[in-house]
């Protein structure tokens, strides 16, 4: 009863009228207090808004910080070589060859758990034929080039985000500022150069290190397949676009990788305790825009 | 009152800092404002202490002066250029202002040479010996060289702050800005900093005589009692140019009576 005393007709009509349409106007209609619960606190609406928004701050930040980032790779190629070359050396060292002895690890495992059943699967059942087109979808196009953007996600993004993040909360990227030097270009280029051409690098060497692992592990197992078949399935199942968009998505894989993380770590102002909890929202986004990449380009496979 | 002196006594020259109502935000927040309509001039060849207790926005104002942090209202020129085009085409604008922060904030991973090095190597097409003989020369004159290989983690206070001091003065600039200088030094680094920035005002340091202009900030001004300088305070949100030190020592104002007195700790 008390509900029905309180039931506000006038607001709800409203809400019924703009928001809900016919079918609240039949709540209305009935008369009943269902409709008197409809509207979301204010609490739940101010928590989605707060979300909602936060979210297309986030968006709009990144691609401003990648258009940044992007002008400033390609109107500064040639500003300070002397220093900026020592730099981009030691970016692609620190996201592609010390990460090569995990790799090789990586791919011994992938090669060994993944490819090695998949291969005795598909002899068990006299399907070796689909042996090359099923790991060049599996290997060359989803699974190489996702891992290794997740593997140096976690080893070199997250350190890109602490790094900054450092730097920008002790006041070295305002210093950098007072001695006329851009923060995007000295701390940012070398780091997106770095991380796009290991990821690319990287992915190379983990497609050709599971593959053969695999077949090691396949041959281990008395599986009846010549290595000469199994590499002579895979490259004819290989095509032209293959390459050139495991070349793109890796490099897209860098990119996005290098602009979230060093984003997180140098776009805003930081406190020292704020660093670790950027950290974890740094590669979380990071996560979410390299399935967001390699889902654009499973759409692109499929529209090709 | 001595007006727009220099430290030659030379006639008034050009404005190398213009605040004109200018309304300073602080650097860790754009929304607060610490000082309202601020008129500042300076000009080539002063030497500027602009004191005031703490959280009064001196570094702010520095900062704001050096072309780093932009007003929220008014306007901020530095060489007569507008610091709100300070972009890629006044580099060169950029480059006549040194700043040195209050803890040096030097670059963790390099080591003070390199460090000391890095502005000329970036703006400079010179060689790596033409580098090192420059970085040598200014360590030797701040008596650094023994830690050129140090990295700043490993060095106290004081060297820092003069490694930051080298790293600002690499490139020669004409005005030099320092954010609280003697703060955290003892008395011995104290005097030898206080010393060395008067040479280098007077010209005195460079071979070519050359003198600077320059601005410091300080919680205290009585280390900076001389007759050559001008100060200005900071007293909620307000800035006021006091004048020289009889000026100064003669001010009834509270403001400036307050940053004259022994601190508590020394008194007791």
């Amino acid at each position: 009863m008390k509900l029905e005393k309180d039931f506000d007709h006038s607001t709800a009509r409203i809400y019924a009228v703009d928001m809900r349409g016919p079918l609240a106007e039949s709540f209305i209609l009935t008369k009943t207090p269902v409709f008197h619960r409809a509207p979301l606190p204010k609490t739940y609406t101010d928590f989605i808004g707060h979300k909602l928004f936060r979210f297309l701050l986030t968006i709009q930040g990144l691609g401003a910080f990648a258009l940044i980032t992007l002008g400033v790779l390609l109107k500064k190629q040639g500003v300070a070589r002397e220093v900026m070359q020592p730099r981009v050396r030691q970016e692609i060292t620190r996201a592609g060859v010390a990460l090569l002895p995990m790799f090789l690890f990586v791919a011994l495992a992938l090669g060994f758990l993944v490819i090695g059943q998949t291969i005795s699967a598909l002899a068990k059942v006299g399907a070796t034929n689909y042996l090359g087109a099923t790991m060049v979808i599996v290997i060359v196009r989803e699974l190489g080039p996702l891992l290794a953007a997740m593997l140096v996600l976690a080893r070199v993004g997250t350190a890109n985000v602490i790094e900054l993040g450092t730097a920008r909360a002790l006041g070295e990227v305002e210093a950098l500022e007072a001695l006329g030097i851009d923060p995007v270009h000295y701390l940012i280029v070398p780091r997106v150069i770095g991380l796009a051409l290991g990821i690319f690098a990287l992915t190379i060497y983990l497609i050709i290190g599971s593959l053969a692992s695999g077949y090691l592990f396949a041959f281990l197992q008395d599986v009846p397949l010549k290595p000469g078949d199994y590499f002579r399935q895979i490259a004819e199942a290989l095509d032209w676009l293959d390459f050139a968009l495991l070349a793109v998505k890796t490099i897209a894989f860098g990119f996005f990788i290098a602009v979230v993380t060093c984003y997180h770590g140098l776009a805003q102002p930081l406190r020292l305790e704020d660093v670790s909890r950027v950290a974890v929202r740094a590669v979380t986004q990071g996560v979410i825009v390299c399935v967001l990449v390699d889902a654009f380009f499973i759409v692109w496979y499929l529209l090709t | 009152m001595i007006e727009n002196q220099t430290a030659s006594g030379e006639a008034p020259l050009s404005p190398v800092i213009e605040l004109a109502g200018a309304d300073i935000v602080a650097l860790r927040d754009g929304a607060l404002c610490v000082l309202e309509k601020v008129e500042w001039t300076v000009r080539a060849g002063e030497f500027w202490v602009v004191a005031g207790q703490q959280q009064t926005g001196k570094s702010d104002l520095l900062m704001t002066a050096a072309g780093l942090l932009l007003p929220a209202s008014g306007a901020c020129r530095v060489f007569g250029c507008d610091t709100k085009n300070f972009g890629e085409a006044q580099l060169a604008e950029r480059l006549r202002v040194g700043f040195v922060f209050p803890g040096g904030q030097l670059f963790r991973q390099l080591t003070v040479a390199e460090n000391v090095a890095l502005p000329l190597r970036y703006h400079k097409n010179l060689s790596a010996a033409e580098v090192a003989a420059e970085v040598a020369a200014l360590l030797e004159q701040l008596e650094l060289t023994p830690l050129a290989q140090s990295l700043p983690a490993d060095l106290a206070a004081h060297w820092r702050l003069r490694a930051a001091l080298a790293r600002a003065l690499i490139l020669r600039p004409e005005l030099l800005v320092l954010d609280h200088p003697l703060g955290g030094l003892g008395a011995r680094h104290r005097e030898w900093l206080r010393q060395f920035l008067d040479r280098l005002w007077r010209g005195q340091v460079w071979p070519d005589g050359r003198p600077m202009t320059l601005v410091v900030s300080a919680d205290d001004l009585r280390p900076w009692a001389d007759a050559d300088k001008r100060f200005a305070v900071l007293h909620e949100k307000t800035f006021s140019v006091v004048g020289s030190w009889p000026e100064v020592a003669c001010a009834q104002n509270l403001a400036v009576k307050e940053l004259l007195a022994e601190p508590a700790s020394a008194m007791n």
